[in-house]
């Protein structure tokens, strides 16, 4: 056993975990934080997207002791004082989830390309989903969704 | 009410607990004291089993317990049923195998389940599995569908590996048809094996109370309902009564998660083996593909007459359709009652004969997925009318409008059993081609060749039976239960509105749906509505959802049981104006005496009735009905897809450059949600016919496409945006009017696809249109151009 400790969603956290740990067994077993999901077991479908020190990253790629002294983000934590994030908010106007499984990885993932590049082109915003599996929304409105999150948050 | 009612683009209340990670799957739910479940799978796909040496993992650190079927046996489990019965030819029932949740003698597909561990831990569980020692004589795989029948048995009691040889309609009248036609086109067709990939892993927790010897089952089902009484009535032989099964918040089914599985009436059964501690266990993804139904997987011949104007005169179609190694809930009626049945399609073609047989093999169990019997069908029928254009240098849109059955005709009775209430087909070939630019795609193909590429255009005029139905029809042709939807709408006293549906929703947006139609027909606000559904211990019963039936089935229950609520509520309302009930109506909320101006809310009535201190007499307090609706036919959804694509003859690459959709779903009550529906099964579609296929080794039966490293899933990057539009004819005979959306674009589209292709390549391939394939047809064109 080791101790891992990190921020997440703002709180400071310190565990006893095997050393074999992935970070999203991590947050969904040892605190409960169940918004990230599991899609898969070969790193593909992106359910699992969280930020960590800002950047999206697939937690079932990373062990936990990987994220030791980091912050991470997690779905949980992308809304802040009861106010959805401009890109849930999206998401829900432009009906881009259905089974809402593929969604906190989407939401995270999107957040983060937005960082790089406010005013994405559909295209681009297609190509940087490629490691999102939605087998719901035929991506269309997912799409959609965080075009409108883009020009929200570009004011 | 503004913006909540019938035909509103409501946004999902559901949303927000999904966007802020507080969806409650079954994964996410942990019970106290549970235990994990691992289950060893056959490492091969055909084997006698000699012996299951547990005793090593049975003292392997954490281990609790360790089951075979040995076990199962001993203690009367029984088989996994199929719910649907098919005569055959000869007037006997299909072969039914039995289909043990742990094997009991052979190991019959690569992921068939051997034994059970049960540890304190996954980790300790997986552990210990890798020490149970397995002795076995391998047997030659029965993999090859159109081989099945010569092949080694797989089953004691299925000669030649067959299922069943059915058929529907006038072979004789066919070949009289046949015999008189100016031209027959024929097709030999792949309708390629699929893995539904439904986000979410199945999942179950098994929990058995010792003290109210009640079971709980948390599950990822479409359908709780049915799953317990598959549970109680076949294979664990229980009181209904006494096991409450749950399916909280489910990521996607897509048909997959319809049917009773081994693993969870393993947990069910193991948690009372091992003293109450609940059972849990996930599926991982390579797990998935090894053990979910798998979709599709026929071969067929088909052959489609015209006479000299272009008139279909008869079609034959001969359909090998496997099973895999056992039968799975409903997979018998996948090829049968849901395929053949709709291969008049759109068309007045008079006379058909189909031809199914079902084969076992080594390989996981097919049945529905997305569609179910009803893609394969318009993939028949749309290839065949488009490659008879071809052939005859007919327009393939005018060739079909040619032959669509005409407003007038309906009710239109089918050479295929089918009677279709209604429909209107020209409007949505209409409105298609003018979205699409047809007349304009000559242009746009010379553009594409001017830059080296391949163009081509293919429709898809596809037809669906949704809301399965009625039950009495159903049951005389093999159902084993019936198909009706149920609901209770119930009133507290403070004017808020559960309602409790059979329904069940995984992604498909009931809460919000069905909430708008309970808010318009009862003139409630609709935050005041709660639809509750997935608990079997909540609702009184229910069919569950798949076949695109939860609107036209469970919204009619919704709207039946709305109107007892409306009709007791009138009772009330005379006596508190003191009118005659015959005088009272009732709009938007208020009941009033007509020709006066009293008048009482909805609200206040139900408050009288659960506090009833002035209230008629003979009539019984609380608001709170319950209707079962049992559909008087199908619904028959509609529609037109086309598809444009653009091909790099040098890498075989196929761009979708367009997509359209006009689909007639009768009423609409949400369209925001209608159109995700359709975005979503599109996809679907193109999966199947651009990059999706299941490949087990030819000779070894191994799952060769077993991950997401192999299997390949439709992304983002391998769509256009749709543009999806709607046209109405409303149902007849439900109360909505409406009919179904959630499977029409995995019906539509692969035609639609394939069609574009192949009018790109000048070729015929089979799905999926793979890079590879794609490449080597160009190039062989290329080439045969150049000599
Ligand atoms: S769970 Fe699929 S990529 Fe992480
Ligand atoms: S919404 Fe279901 S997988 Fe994306």
């Amino acid at each position: 056993m080791l101790t891992v400790s990190m921020t997440v969603n703002g709180k400071q956290v310190s565990k006893e975990v095997e050393p074999r740990t992935l970070l999203v067994q991590f947050l969904r077993e040892q605190l409960g934080l169940t918004g990230t999901h599991v899609g898969c077991d070969t790193s593909q479908c992106g359910a699992c997207v969280v930020h960590l020190d800002g950047t999206s990253v697939k937690a079932c790629t990373l062990l936990a002791a990987q994220a030791e002294g980091a912050e991470v983000t997690t779905i949980e934590g992308l809304a802040q004082n009861g106010e959805l994030h401009p890109m849930q908010a999206a998401f829900k106007e432009h009906h881009g989830l259905q089974c809402g499984f593929c969604t906190p990885g989407m939401v995270m993932s999107a957040v983060d390309l937005l960082k790089h590049n406010a005013d994405p082109s559909d295209r681009e915003i297609r190509e940087w989903l490629q490691g999102n599996i939605c087998r719901c929304t035929g991506y269309h409105n997912i799409v959609k969704a965080i075009q409108a999150a883009a020009q929200t948050m570009r004011g | 009410m503004p913006d909540s009612g019938v035909g509103d683009r409501l946004a999902r209340r559901e949303d927000k607990r999904f966007l802020t990670g507080k969806g409650r799957y079954t994964d996410d739910i942990n019970r106290h004291g549970q235990a994990y479940a691992y289950f060893l799978r056959s490492p091969v796909a055909h084997a006698r089993l000699k012996s299951v040496d547990t005793a090593a993992a049975e003292s392997a650190p954490g281990v609790i317990a360790v089951f075979t079927g040995k076990d199962m046996e001993a203690d009367g489990v029984g088989s996994l049923p199929c719910g649907w019965v098919v005569t055959d030819r000869h007037g006997n029932p299909h072969k039914a195998p039995p289909h043990f949740p742990l094997v009991r003698d052979k190991a019959r597909y690569v992921g068939d389940h051997v034994a059970m561990v049960i540890a304190e831990s996954l980790g300790q569980a997986k552990d210990a599995a890798d020490l149970i020692e397995l002795d076995f004589e391998e047997l030659p795989a029965v993999v090859d569908i159109m081989k099945a029948r010569g092949s080694g048995q797989i089953h004691d009691d299925a000669p030649e590996n067959l299922c069943y040889d059915w058929e529907l309609g006038d072979s004789a009248a066919v070949d009289e048809a046949f015999a008189k036609a100016a031209h027959v086109t024929k097709l030999d067709l792949v309708n390629n094996r699929l893995v539904p990939n439904a986000m979410e892993p199945r999942a179950a927790i098994g929990e058995w109370d010792p003290g109210t010897e009640e079971y709980t089952v948390y599950s990822t089902s479409q359908n709780p309902h049915l799953l317990r009484l598959i549970l109680c009535a076949f294979v664990l032989n229980l009181p209904e009564s006494k096991v409450r099964v749950i399916a909280p918040d489910v990521g996607g089914g897509f048909g997959s998660k319809i049917f009773a599985y081994a693993e969870e009436t393993a947990c069910t059964w193991a948690s009372k083996k091992i003293g109450g501690r609940p059972v849990k266990w996930t599926a991982d993804r390579g797990e998935a593909f090894l053990s979910d139904a798998h979709g599709r997987d026929h071969v067929t011949h088909c052959e489609l007459a015209l006479d000299a104007d272009g008139r279909f005169l008869g079609m034959k179609v001969d359909t090998t359709a496997n099973m895999g190694a056992y039968l799975s809930s409903f997979a018998t009626s996948v090829p049968t009652y849901l395929y053949a049945t709709l291969l008049a399609g759109q068309y007045t073609t008079p006379v058909i004969y189909a031809n199914v047989k079902a084969v076992f093999t080594n390989t996981a169990p097919v049945d529905a997925y997305r569609g179910a019997g009803r893609p394969e069908a318009t993939y028949v029928v749309e290839r065949l009318v488009e490659v008879e254009a071809r052939e005859t240098g007919k327009d393939p849109a005018e060739l079909r409008r040619l032959n669509f059955i005409k407003p007038d005709q309906f009710p239109y009775q089918t050479p295929v059993a089918l009677q279709y209430d209604i429909g209107d087909y020209e409007p949505s070939l209409d409105k298609a081609l003018e979205m699409i630019d047809y007349k304009g795609f000559g242009q746009r193909k010379a553009e594409s060749e001017a830059k080296g590429k391949l163009r081509g255009i293919g429709l898809s005029a596809y037809i669906e039976a949704c809301g399965i139905a009625p039950s009495a029809v159903v049951g005389s042709l093999g159902a084993g239960v019936g198909l009706w939807e149920s609901a209770t709408v119930r009133f507290n006293a403070t004017g808020t509105v559960s309602v409790m549906t059979g329904s069940h929703s995984h992604g498909q947006g009931h809460e919000t749906t069905f909430a708008q139609v309970v808010a318009e027909k009862l003139g409630i606000p609709y935050d005041n509505v709660e639809i509750v559904h997935g608990d079997t211990g909540r609702i009184p019963m229910g069919m569950g959802t798949y076949g695109s039936r939860s609107l036209a089935v469970g919204g009619s229950a919704i709207v039946k049981a709305c109107d007892k609520i409306i009709e007791k509520s009138k009772k009330i309302a005379a006596h508190l104006m003191e009118a005659s009930e015959a005088d009272i109506e009732f709009k938007d909320g208020q009941f009033t005496v007509a020709g006066t101006d009293k008048s009482k809310a909805m609200a206040e009535i139900a408050f009288t009735a659960y506090v009833p201190h002035n209230y008629p007499e003979g009539v019984e307090p609380g608001l709170d009905e319950t209707a079962f609706y049992d559909p008087l036919n199908f619904t028959y959804p509609a529609g037109v897809h086309v598809a444009e694509v653009e091909i790099d003859p040098d890498t075989g690459i196929t761009t979708i450059a367009d997509w359209v959709a006009v689909d007639d779903f009768g009423n609409v009550i949400n369209p925001l949600i209608v159109e995700g529906q359709v975005h979503g099964g599109i996809a679907q579609g193109v999966g199947q016919a651009l990059i999706e296929n299941t490949v087990y080794d030819r000779e070894t039966g191994q799952l060769l496409t077993g991950s997401y490293m192999d299997y390949a899933m439709p992304r983002a990057d391998n769509f256009p945006s749709f543009r999806v539009e709607t046209t109405v004819s409303a149902c007849t005979h439900n109360p909505l009017g409406v009919k179904g959306c959630g499977e029409a674009g995995a019906i539509a589209a692969p035609a639609a696809l394939m069609n574009a292709i192949t009018d790109a390549l000048g070729v015929e391939i089979d799905m999926p249109a793979t890079p590879e394939k794609v490449w080597r047809a160009a190039q062989s064109r290329l080439q045969q151009a150049a000599e």
